[in-house]
């Protein structure tokens, strides 16, 4: 046990039991699963990543490079950092060799976020941040203060004096004080992971990590704050930096620092035989207190000459100070039994090697913003070069590091002089060192990644001379730490290597995040159902209860076919076809897009957005319209309804409806400010029903009973307006499918009812509910394009066969000067044409390319000329055989041309034809 | 995430809003009086300058309303936003609006 009485802040009348690789281990509220194991002078059975080496537990927070686990308990969770995971009584966790596993359960926990305005947010609740929080709340801020640990005070050990008090009980003052402002957000276990534009920041609050149920079910297990604020300061701290050195990956070798930091907040001494190799003041503090606390410690300092006020505090407790000596490397079968030191690698026993090569500022959150860093000599680390507006940087994370100054700016720059005091250290510059003499194959700098000196010199020998591609190439700073310990130093012997100055060479730029976030954390409440909104029409019940299957078309769910018991898609379509085509059926076409288009000029803004004329259009008339982009090519397509000399009601295909709607304001907002027309999407308001067949005249006169609907009264695409049960109720007779057709549009509320109704009538007929697939099926036949499917943005209306629907007389309207190009009067232009596979037997797969035949009938060589695609492909029940429409190159003119279509290694002769299969001459529609 | 002040509704989030493309891309007067070439480079030609950048963007999931921006294409920075000026010329060809 490395347990001292008298030191840390956990509770130690209450225990623990986390279980590690198989093993039992008992901690105390308050521990660190990386403190429990050190507790009892263990480790996670980790290994790395390429050369399988053992790994301890280098630091004692988020930096540490090696001690990642797999938590197995509560729930399983891959490559979290031991130092960083809360010991909760239950937790079970193993080490990792380097990759972690996936959970194959799914998480039921919840994860949310918060949106969260303030004045401003502090980033960090050590010294400078809480100082900086605290200056803010008393001048009436609203104030965010978040830091990633579970409780405040930052390093703050509670050793040092601040205002001739322990410091913590002046940390603990601020806390309350800050807790009891109103106007101030205090989270702590809340990380600032990333720091985007004008005062934006996310951070990642644990919620429950600290608990033994983990309160799954009270509270969301993590939540991502959304923090806007008009000031951020950037209070985050640094992180020691290590010297490298031979060897270096052993288990028990460790941050300065962080072993002061096992032992003043947990009470677990990592070490009892301690040699601490630096070249900074602050690895003393570390020498010193591990003394007080029993460990054998002696000083090695690679400068010239050992600091005086520290040389006399080691030497006042008997603690050997060295100076101007180096450690070269390590021995041990596993863990570090002895340091080697000086040229001739003496051996100096120990159990715990400590290294600081000096603090690399936490400038991450002012980097993330573009914030520029510039190499300090004096720090051997970078630090923010030059202020960015509304980013503040203050203490250790802008390379302040005595806590007299760090207070004392802290005040400052919250502008008040009420901040706390502390005596000012005397403090020796830190010497510059990256690494020791030793065999660089062996000197690790990225220990997660298992990259060597070696690696980055042979990043160099290939002739590398960026920090970025070295970082690649090495993949030094990738891991779950992001290069929090090796960045610098991977710039620092870059540099070295090329013989340049590390000021000349830069760093890699930081990125979000600064710590790993869970993907849970960020999807949020925004899985399963609520992963995409699901739109559904108001008779969206009756389809599920008639067994629809269902087809997505963006966010709608639509229903594809009514599949009986037994029947699958293609015979289902097949009998849905041929209702239709023989009888009655009924399909659910709420999800249309649909614009009601409104205002003295609403004529003059459809002439100018379709291809074809809707000015001479009567009221009570239909009309097919197509849209076109500037470049000529399709864009949607859709009907007309005239409703009165000032309102059109425009629908769109089901896909489109929200880009038509922008299309058209676009025009009508940017291009002609000055017509008079207001557009309103109607889609939602609107549901339709489309009756199609021989006998949906009899139907529909059988629901209606007001409407005349002979054809004499009712003619094609003419609209009329009547009502059921008071309820108005509009019919059109429009037909996608070439049969006679009605589509019965009424107010959503009353929609299914009217289903209801259409169907009851529809009984004596048969009537068949139909789905999309069947719609596709049905306009297909008759050669009606779907825009999307049968084009790709590259097809004029005259490649679709449309130039029925593109008007001569209009002067101009959006599209139009492009059909006179050269390249749309190319004839090889890709057409609109059927094809029929010869064998009737083969349906073409849609996406197929179009090949000619060689003359013996195959494949001709490499490369193969394409001569088009199959867009559309389908069983025809009214043809008795399958049919597909393709675009083909000069395919109107290929009319009764066979091709091959390659389908599964097999080349499919077809044949060309035009592209209405049923009722050519259009006998039908009318019924 | 970058704010962007809307002249009707204020600062919002940047995805609130959708891009539009290079402002004062004037419509043609009389677009069948165009060569081909001169037709292609108003439908697929737009400036790229690096700085400052007049440019058209709407307000999609708020007021829905279109407006003009420049923006330095370097930084992203909004100088300056507005309504759209009559930068536009309306083609003298399209049908009229009734008087
Ligand atoms: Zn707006």
């Amino acid at each position: 046990m490395s347990r001292i009485e008298g030191y840390g802040r956990i509770d130690r009348s209450r225990h623990v039991t986390v279980t590690v690789d198989g093993a039992a281990y008992t901690g105390h509220p308050g521990d660190s699963l990386a403190s429990v194991l050190l507790a009892h002078d263990a480790r996670p059975a980790n290994t790395g990543v390429k050369l399988g080496r053992p790994r301890g537990i280098g630091a004692s927070w988020t930096e540490d490079p090696t001690g990642l686990v797999q938590v197995e308990e509560p729930f399983p969770e891959p490559m979290l950092l031991a130092t960083t995971l809360e010991a909760t009584d239950g937790l079970v966790a193993r080490g990792v060799n380097g990759q972690g596993r996936l959970s194959e359960i799914p998480d039921l926990a919840r994860y949310d976020r918060l949106h969260t305005h303030g004045d401003v947010l502090v980033i960090g609740a050590g010294p400078a941040g809480l100082v900086a929080a605290r200056t803010a709340a008393r001048r009436g801020e609203d104030v965010v203060l978040v830091d990633d640990r579970p409780t405040a005070g930052g390093t703050l050990t509670g050793t040092e004096t601040i205002d001739g008090r322990p410091s913590l009980e002046v940390v603990d003052e601020i806390v309350a004080e800050l807790r009891a402002s109103p106007n101030v957000t205090h989270l702590q276990r809340t990380t600032a992971f990333g720091h985007y534009d004008d005062g934006f920041v996310l951070a990642l609050e644990r919620r429950t990590s600290h608990t033994d149920d983990g309160g799954l079910a009270r509270r969301s297990r993590q939540r991502v704050h959304r923090i806007r604020a008009g000031r951020i300061v950037v209070a985050a701290g640094a992180v020691e930096r290590p010297i490298v050195l031979e060897d270096n990956d052993r288990p028990g070798i460790m941050l300065a620092a962080s072993a002061r930091d096992f032992l003043h907040r947990y009470g677990v001494l990592a070490g009892r035989e301690v040699v601490v190799f630096t070249s900074d003041d602050a690895a003393y503090a570390a020498a010193v207190d591990l003394h007080d606390a029993g460990a054998t410690v002696q000083v090695l300092d690679a400068r010239p000459t050992a600091p005086a006020v520290w040389s006399r505090r080691c030497a006042d407790r008997g603690i050997a100070v060295t100076a101007n000596t180096h450690v070269h490397g390590t021995r041990g079968p596993d863990r570090i039994t002895a340091a080697l030191v000086g040229p001739e690698r003496r051996e100096v026993p120990c159990d715990l090697l400590l290294t600081s090569g000096g603090w690399n500022p936490t400038a991450h959150l002012f980097s993330h913003v573009g914030g520029r860093l510039a190499y300090d000599p004096s720090l051997g680390a970078f630090r923010p070069a030059a202020p960015r507006p509304g980013v503040e940087v203050i203490g250790a994370a802008d390379g302040t590091f005595g806590l007299a100054d760090i207070l004392r700016r802290a005040g400052g720059a919250g502008g008040a002089d009420d901040a706390p005091h502390a005596d000012d250290e005397p403090r020796d510059p830190t010497a510059v060192l990256w690494r020791t003499e030793g065999d660089p194959a062996r000197q690790f700098v990225d220990i997660q990644r298992d990259a060597t000196v070696a690696d980055i010199a042979r990043a160099v020998g290939a002739g590398m001379t960026s920090v970025e591609h070295v970082k690649r190439y090495t993949t030094i700073g990738t891991a779950h730490d992001q290069g929090k310990t090796s960045g610098v130093i991977a710039s620092g012997i870059t540099a070295e290597l090329l013989g340049l100055p590390v000021e000349d060479l830069g760093t890699t730029t930081f990125r979000p995040p600064y710590t790993p976030v869970a993907f849970a954390a960020l999807a949020g409440r925004e899985r399963g159902d609520l992963f995409d909104p699901v739109r559904t029409t108001p008779i969206h019940d009756w389809h599920v209860a008639a067994g629809a299957e269902f087809e997505d078309v963006g966010q709608w769910k639509r229903a594809g076919h009514y599949p009986h018991p037994g029947e699958n898609m293609t015979d289902a379509v097949l009998r849905e076809c041929a209702a239709v085509r023989t009888s009655v059926g009924i399909m659910d076409a709420s999800t249309l897009g649909k614009i009601d288009v409104r205002g003295p000029d609403a004529a003059v803004l459809l002439d100018r957005l379709y291809t074809n004329m809707m000015s001479s259009l009567k009221v009570g008339r239909v009309r097919y319209g197509v849209m076109c982009g500037n470049d000529g090519m399709v864009f949607d397509d859709g009907t007309v309804l005239r409703l009165a000399d000032d309102r059109f009601l425009v629908t769109t295909t089901t896909g489109n409806a929200a880009a038509v709607l922008d299309w058209m304001e676009e025009w009508l907002q940017t291009e002609w400010p000055e017509l008079r027309v207001r557009l309103t999407s109607v889609t939602e308001q609107w549901s339709i029903v489309a009756v199609a067949g021989p006998r949906s005249r009899d139907v529909v006169g059988a629901v209606f009973a007001d409407l005349d609907v002979s054809n004499g009264t009712f003619g094609f695409m003419t609209w009329q307006d009547t009502a059921l049960d008071g309820v108005p109720v509009r019919v059109a007779r429009i037909s996608f499918s070439g049969e006679l057709a009605f589509e019965v549009s009424v107010s959503a509320w009353y929609a299914a009812a009217v289903w209801a109704r259409l169907l009851e009538a529809g009984r004596a007929h048969g009537i068949t509910p139909y789905g999309t697939e069947t719609m596709h099926v049905l306009r297909a036949e008759k050669g009606y394009p779907i825009i999307g499917q049968d084009t790709d943005g590259t097809v004029s209306p005259h490649d679709l066969g449309m130039a029925w629907a593109v008007s001569k007389k209009k002067p101009d309207f959006v599209g139009r000067r492009s059909f006179s190009r050269a390249q749309n009067q190319d004839p090889r232009r890709k057409q609109l044409v059927s094809l029929l596979p010869t064998d009737a037997a083969t349906k073409l797969p849609e996406g197929s390319q179009i090949v000619r035949f060689a003359d013996d009938g195959r494949l001709p060589a490499p490369p193969v000329p394409m001569l088009g695609h199959v867009t559309s492909s389908y069983h025809s029940a009214a043809l008795d055989r399958p049919f597909a429409l393709a675009l083909v190159k000069g395919g109107r003119e290929r009319i009764g041309e066979v091709v091959g279509v390659p389908v599964a290694g097999e080349l499919v002769a077809a044949l060309i034809g035009e592209t209405v299969l049923v009722d050519p001459e259009g006998a039908r529609r009318d019924g | 995430m970058q704010l962007i002040a809307c002249p009707w509704c204020g600062q919002r989030e940047e995805i609130e809003f959708s891009y539009g493309g290079q402002a004062a891309v004037a419509y043609p007067a009389d677009p069948a009086s165009l060569s081909d070439e001169q037709w292609a480079r108003f439908v697929f030609f737009r400036d790229n300058p690096k700085g400052p950048f007049a440019e058209r963007w709407v307000h999609s999931a708020g007021c829905r309303r279109w407006f003009g921006a420049v923006r330095d294409t370097r930084t992203y920075e909004f100088l300056s936003v507005g309504p759209l000026s009559a930068t536009t010329a309306r083609p003298s060809v399209l049908p009229e609006a009734t008087p």
